[in-house]
């Protein structure tokens, strides 16, 4: 710098290079980054604001939002009194993704495994990348194969008393869903597994079937499990698919032939016709941050998980 | 040069969207769906279109959504330097976004002191633009046509489980409804069943009089309700009378038919011109012929006794 002496021109000309160079890219990137922090913090605050509303502005206990089923909030700018207890919702929201994963992860570690141990090469070429588009496919679709191939099979198959509409078809289509996810995840975390674990396994005289239930499996687990918590969380996220099959009945469920409602399929029928901040409004945004707070803890699930398999391969 | 210009377009883009999702709390909601967040995205960009002079945008009511869009098309084909554009999200949006200056209009099934604070329902004005009326459908295999406000009742809150005992076939009734927060519904619990609420805890429920109609179509022994507007050429399902009284537009005018309510569309004071142009145009006689065929009345043909017998 000390036996350089650039003109004030060139001085303004290297430190726009300069800005250029490094600045502008580095801030706009940290701009960017601190932008989708911001938002995922602003729509929790949002919702915590909103969703709290229930229980300081209305008055109702927490207990009474999770564990009763009456259900009868009053709907207008200036009333109060209602009843806002959402167990049934919530239970339908637990009960088909329960059934959901109940149904998919037999299928889904089946597949896993079929496309990593059993036939690397279709596995790969053929079986993922058709999981793939899998995931892809639009939920409305499913909800509308739902519910006009599932429901009718349903009602002619079992009789059902409310015409198919049920958690059976709720639990299958969410199944349907959640599939691809848990395969993927799994299929990636069984190719994880070091060969080296396989071949001693093989040396003490293993068949295939021994390697791989005692060694592969228990090797591969934290990482089904993230798939496993992956695949809940959009089942317990999704609406549209879900809304169209479960019948939305205010009701416990007798039997997985009956309907039922659930958290997300509440939400989204009564949000655009409540009152703005009356109280059936706002028990629906305490329904919303309820779903937030379940993502959220999903999402801390899965960091806990994938943080023992760290260790695990270290050790 | 232009690289960085794109990147900051691009960035200004995603905070636009990134800040619709936000702002509008319906949509909030259902931030979780991509589509949800594009739709909002939409929006803004249309509601921003708003202070150019010559176009109109409206949202509300899903009942009256075809209506609406049917009557903008027909008004932009007869004066093309008006833009209108329309959307659904139901009653409550409607209002809310037309009394925070979102859009020009708000549709309504409802009137807006229901819906909102006393003092902000008085900064809109009212207009009554069609009369909606709602009929009992019931799947065609039944056979029932007609049924008592009593029968109806006792339907609809569980009271009577089997068709034969109003008439028909030995058969479980299934009730479909609308959501506790649909206007539809409310109408419809207020004037064919005497204001005695609905049994949710035994019926199953349908976001859409679409999705009803369907519902009604797959079941026999299926009840349900909708718009007349959904009935025009349809052969899927049964209309039923009511004490003897067909659903129609003519008995809905006279006043015999009690099933019934108005639509609304709400400006903020007087709106805009072109919102006014648009209102008045769908409320004109040029419209009335094309508003009757689609299963809608003419709010100006309401006999006085009619409009008395709801007051």
């Amino acid at each position: 710098m000390s036996t350089w002496n650039p003109t004030s021109q060139e001085k303004k000309q290297a430190g726009r290079e300069m800005f250029r160079k490094e600045y502008f890219w580095r801030n706009l990137v940290t701009v960017c980054g601190i932008l989708i922090i911001a938002l995922t913090l602003s729509i929790g605050v949002f919702l915590l604001y909103k969703g709290s509303g229930t229980f300081y502005k209305y008055g109702h206990t927490v207990w009474e939002f999770l564990f009763s089923s009456d259900w009868n909030p009053t709907d207008g700018p200036s009333q109060s009194g209602g009843a806002v207890g959402s167990a049934i919702y919530i239970w339908g929201s637990l009960i088909t993704c329960g059934l959901a994963l109940l149904i998919a992860l037999p299928f889904s570690i089946a597949a896993a495994l079929y496309m990593t141990e059993i036939s690397p090469k279709a596995g790969t070429r053929l079986f993922q990348p058709a999981t793939e588009i899998f995931l892809g496919i639009p939920s409305v679709v499913y909800g509308w194969v739902g519910l006009t191939v599932l429901v009718p099979f349903i009602r002619s198959i079992f009789h059902a008393r409310m015409g198919g509409f049920s958690v059976l078809a709720a639990g299958i289509v969410l199944a349907v869903m959640i599939f691809p996810t848990i395969t993927t995840i799994s299929a990636d975390a069984i190719r994880s597994v070091p060969d080296a674990y396989r071949k001693a396994a093989y040396g003490l005289g293993s068949t295939r079937w021994q390697v791989i239930l005692h060694v592969v499996l228990p090797a591969a687990l934290p990482g089904i499990m993230t798939g496993v918590i992956l695949g809940l969380s959009r089942a317990f996220g999704e609406a549209l698919a879900v809304a169209m099959v479960i019948g939305k009945t205010r009701a416990f469920p007798d039997s997985i032939l009956s309907p039922t409602s659930n958290l997300t399929s509440a939400i989204a029928a009564d949000m655009g016709n409540t009152a703005e901040g009356g109280e059936y409004n706002l028990a629906l945004w305490t329904m919303a941050l309820l779903l937030f707070l379940m993502s959220m803890l999903f999402i801390m699930l899965i960091h806990k998980v994938s943080g023992r398999k760290g260790k695990d391969h270290e050790a | 040069m232009w690289n960085k210009r794109l990147i900051a377009a691009f960035t200004s883009g995603l905070l636009a969207v990134s800040l619709a999702a936000c702002g509008s709390s319906s949509l909030a909601a259902a931030a979780a769906a991509a589509t949800a967040a594009a739709d909002s995205a939409t929006t803004a960009a249309d509601a921003g279109a708003a202070g150019v002079s010559g176009s109109v945008t409206a949202s509300g009511s899903s009942a009256l959504l075809p209506l609406v869009k049917a009557a903008a098309d027909a008004y932009m084909s007869v004066n093309a330097d008006v833009s209108v554009t329309v959307n659904g999200g139901g009653s409550g949006t409607g209002l809310k976004q037309v009394a925070d200056g979102s859009v020009d209009i708000g549709d309504s099934d409802v009137f807006a002191e229901e819906k909102l604070d006393a003092d902000v329902a008085k900064t809109l004005t009212d207009h009554e633009v069609a009369v909606i009326t709602m009929a009992p459908v019931t799947s065609k295999s039944l056979g029932v046509t007609n049924l008592t406000t009593q029968q109806l009742t006792d339907i609809f809150t569980a009271k009577i489980t089997n068709w034969k005992e109003v008439g028909g076939p030995d058969k479980d009734i299934v009730l479909v409804t609308r959501p506790s927060s649909s206007g539809t519904r409310a109408l419809f619990q207020k004037w064919a069943l005497g204001g005695a609420s609905e049994a949710d805890n035994k019926a199953l429920e349908t976001d859409d009089s679409g999705t009803l109609m369907q519902t009604i179509k797959d079941n026999d022994g299926a009840i349900g309700y909708v718009a007349l507007s959904y009935l025009v050429n349809n052969t899927d399902v049964q209309a039923v009378s009511i004490d003897g009284v067909a659903p129609t537009l003519e008995n809905t005018y006279s006043g015999a038919y009690k099933v019934w309510g108005f639509e609304h569309m709400y400006t903020k004071g007087d709106g805009s011109a072109a919102a006014q142009g648009f209102i008045q145009y769908i409320t004109g006689d040029a419209f009335s012929a094309k508003m009757e065929g689609m299963g809608y009345g003419v709010a100006a043909k309401m006999s006085s006794a009619a409009v008395s017998s709801h007051k």
